[in-house]
């Protein structure tokens, strides 16, 4: 059975539209151009992994906060869709490399945001 | 009016993603189904509007703010690596190339459907 609060779903929605506005934001300023590498977008998901994996070590789970932060904001900040439409759209070998290292470098990003923060804490 | 179009996307999309996430919770084990069926979802629906292709204004509400915030990359990513520092690295690393592949072949889909229309 869900359990959902109506608080919850609105903080959440408040931090993801912030995030969006953030990614809309720099994604404007730094526009795709056609037949390009997809700068703006591979270096949202890769500082948005930095930043969750930073945040999901600091601010502890039940807290409205992480839900703010981490659902909300980051949630939609990064975008998953984007960067499978990027591929489809890009030249083979662009694509191919956007693909492998959007995955690398976020993978990378959440453990290595994750270590800061441990090593912080102590 | 742009901004508003997608913070108004967003509103809807990320609180989706959760409600998504807490109806399929433990519905795979330790597998995150909720994630992984809505990032898959907004792929297909974003290769569609890609496709089609649809009016600033709708690209705005339904492209960039409810396909961008429904869909996460950071959750993602914090989920395989917490599968993989638990011990479940098969895990971890089928979650990984499962929604990468599955998630270009919706985007793939969604695009060819839309150019067809």
């Amino acid at each position: 059975m869900i359990r959902v609060s109506f608080r919850n779903l609105s903080v959440i929605a408040a931090g993801g539209l912030l995030g969006a506005l953030a990614r809309h934001g720099l994604s404007t300023v730094w526009p795709h151009l056609e037949g390009g590498f997809p700068w703006a977008t591979w270096l949202i998901n890769v500082s948005g992994c930095l930043a969750i994996g930073i945040v999901s070590e600091l601010v502890p789970a039940p807290r409205r906060l992480r839900l703010f932060l981490t659902t909300g904001f980051l949630g939609g900040y990064t975008t998953f869709s984007t960067a499978m439409t990027d591929v489809v759209v890009s030249p083979t070998v662009i694509g191919f490399a956007y693909l492998v290292t959007t995955a690398a470098g976020s993978l990378l990003a959440v453990w290595a945001g994750r270590s800061m923060a441990r090593r912080a804490r102590r | 009016m742009t901004p508003l179009l997608v913070a108004l996307g967003a509103a809807v999309g990320a609180p989706l993603r959760y409600l998504t996430d807490q109806a399929l919770r433990h519905r795979a084990g330790t597998f995150p189904l909720g994630t992984f069926v809505v990032n898959i979802a907004g792929s297909l629906l974003l290769g569609f509007l890609i496709g089609v292709p649809v009016s600033d204004a709708a690209w705005s509400l339904l492209g960039v703010g409810f396909c961008g915030a429904l869909t996460t990359y950071s959750t993602f990513s914090l989920e395989a690596l917490t599968l993989f520092e638990s011990g479940e690295r098969l895990k971890a690393f089928a979650y990984v190339v499962t929604s990468l592949a599955v998630g270009l072949a919706a985007a793939s889909l969604g695009h060819l459907a839309g150019t067809a229309l």
